[in-house]
């Protein structure tokens, strides 16, 4: 565990206060404190936002009676829930009921252990970050798996297949979308992408981008792929049977989840801290919220898709596609490297409107059997 | 070779619902915010205008579910004259027949629709209740000249 934690780059030192105890413990438990403070306060805002924003999207108001604009909404409603019977059903696996939100949220804290909040600013420069990303956010599906499976009710085993399934096939094209970016910057280390990001990295990459951010929309489960919890189908999902402070961590997951989202995608394609006058955390918020507006707007627009055409857009649209992105990459890694990158921008962003359109030619969903449309070829 | 699939629905539906993001929110705050009821609304309560009235109790009679008591007798002149008239509104359906029945026109529906109690004794409410005042207006069912003196209906669609 140690030995983990310990690989700290040189650019830390370099931008840490001199006076600044050198001490690896101090260093830790004061980044721990950071990050949960920061997680659970993000948490709360983004509720917050999240309410207010999509009121706004379905011409509505949103919460604004509880304080200043409605902003002690979310204190309101976490002491609310805080204060619940705590309800186990009747033959469920107790232990599993207890254990499936801890291990569904720890992971969600875990990601914020490499996101840079300024250079050099994370609890741990990993020089393996966005692999250690990639891994760390698969993991809390096995919470979700536990809660649909220890709580002895059929809507929330089902919600729980369809997180393992969405999960499982989403995560490859979310991880070779990944790849095009550690091609570019030649270092898996978040902050070595934020170093090398002249040029944001949704310029060179549009459709990683693209694919990236599909991908992570069904990763956390929000709409349009929010199979696990389709209310008009399987009640709630796998959280059917959680009441009172662990269905609060659940909550808690599926908006940290979001967060991280955000943090990542503003750290590895929007350029994470960096850019002008304002002080580098600021920056990160700001991109952070702005990539959550998109996920609100996309939540306000997008009706939820059935499983078989997720499962098919992952296998038959995303994934082709990303391995395509890699290899267009890959090319341009070795061959192009020496020509102006804003010729390269260009280059991207016409060969992702050119895959995209004849990808919109090839792609089938399910043969026309199962979904019952005729298309006219 | 025809393209169609490749997101244009996901774009269009995104530009709708960016344009409702800057439109003015249709909601009401109810209680410090009110629309204008419709002109000939039926609200909860009569309002009896008894200097008109002529104690003639078609609207009692007229009434299907007898939430009007009304006692009548005859003063010096054999003319009939109103000793008590109650309106019990936690049983009246609000049809509106004891309106149209009135011979005269001194009985209306009321624009108020704010009647909520405690008790079902507050829901009995006298001549004094009903008679006009600032809260309670005379709305413009079965009566054109009242419907001529109010304000037209608020439609969301026009927001």
């Amino acid at each position: 565990m140690l030995s983990i934690f310990n690989l700290h780059t040189g650019s830390q030192a370099a931008v840490l206060p001199p006076d600044w105890p050198g001490n690896f413990w101090f260093h830790m438990l004061v980044f721990i404190a950071i990050l949960f403070v920061f997680v659970i306060l993000g948490v709360m805002a983004f509720i917050y936002i999240e309410r207010r924003i999509l009121g706004r999207f379905q011409i509505r108001i949103g919460p604004n009676r509880t304080g200043p604009f409605g902003i002690i909404q979310p204190v309101a409603d976490t002491i609310k829930i805080l204060i619940k019977e705590d309800i186990i059903p009747h033959n469920a696996d107790g232990l599993l009921h207890l254990l499936a939100p801890a291990i569904a949220f720890i992971p969600a804290l875990l990601i914020f252990a490499v996101i840079p909040l300024q250079d050099g600013a994370a609890l741990a420069d990993l020089n393996i970050g966005i692999l250690y990303i990639v891994a760390i956010s698969s993991v809390g599906t096995v919470g979700i798996l536990m809660a649909g499976w220890a709580s002895n009710n059929k809507y929330g085993l089902l919600g729980a297949m369809r997180v393992i399934a969405e999960v499982v096939s989403y995560e490859i094209p979310l991880a070779l979308s990944i790849i095009g970016v550690v091609l570019l910057t030649g270092n898996l280390s978040m902050s070595s992408i934020v170093a090398s990001q002249n040029i944001p990295f949704i310029l060179l990459q549009p459709l990683g981008f693209i694919i990236y951010f599909v991908a992570a929309l069904a990763e956390i489960n929000r709409t349009p792929f929010d199979l696990l919890d389709a209310e008009s189908e399987i009640v709630a999902g796998f959280n059917i049977e959680y009441s009172g402070i662990k269905f609060a961590l659940f909550y808690l997951t599926e908006y940290s989840e979001a967060l991280a989202i955000s943090a990542i995608i503003s750290t590895i394609y929007l350029g994470g801290w960096r850019g002008p006058l304002l002080p580098p955390v600021l920056w990160l918020l700001i991109k952070m919220i702005a990539v959550f507006i998109v996920i609100i707007w996309i939540r306000s627009t997008l009706p939820r898709i059935r499983i078989d055409h997720v499962m098919a857009f992952a296998w038959k649209c995303l994934l082709p596609l990303a391995l395509i992105n890699l290899l267009i990459t890959g090319l341009q890694v070795i061959t192009l490297s020496d020509i102006s990158q804003w010729v390269i921008v260009a280059i991207n962003f016409v060969v992702a409107a050119v895959l995209i359109l004849l990808w919109s030619r090839f792609y089938r969903l399910t043969g026309n059997k199962l979904s019952g449309d005729k298309i006219e070829v | 070779m025809k393209f169609d699939r490749y997101g244009k629905g996901i774009a269009k539906g995104m530009v709708l619902t960016l344009k409702h993001f800057f439109r003015r929110p249709i909601t009401t705050q109810y209680p410090e915010q009110r629309l204008n009821v419709s002109r000939r609304i039926r609200g909860n309560q009569l309002i009896l205008d008894t200097n008109a009235c002529n104690a003639c109790s078609a609207c009692s009679r007229a009434c299907p579910v007898n939430c009007l008591t009304i006692v009548t007798s005859r003063d010096e002149n054999k003319k009939l004259k109103l000793d008590k008239f109650e309106q019990d509104i936690g049983i009246c359906i609000g049809c509106g027949l004891c309106v149209e029945a009135c011979p005269i026109k001194s009985l209306f529906m009321s624009c108020d629709y704010e009647k909520s109690a405690y008790s079902r004794k507050s829901f009995i409410l006298t001549r004094e209740d009903l008679a006009p005042s600032e809260k309670e207006v005379p709305s413009g069912y079965f009566s054109p000249e009242n419907e001529a003196k109010l304000p037209k209906q608020t439609l969301l669609i026009d927001r």
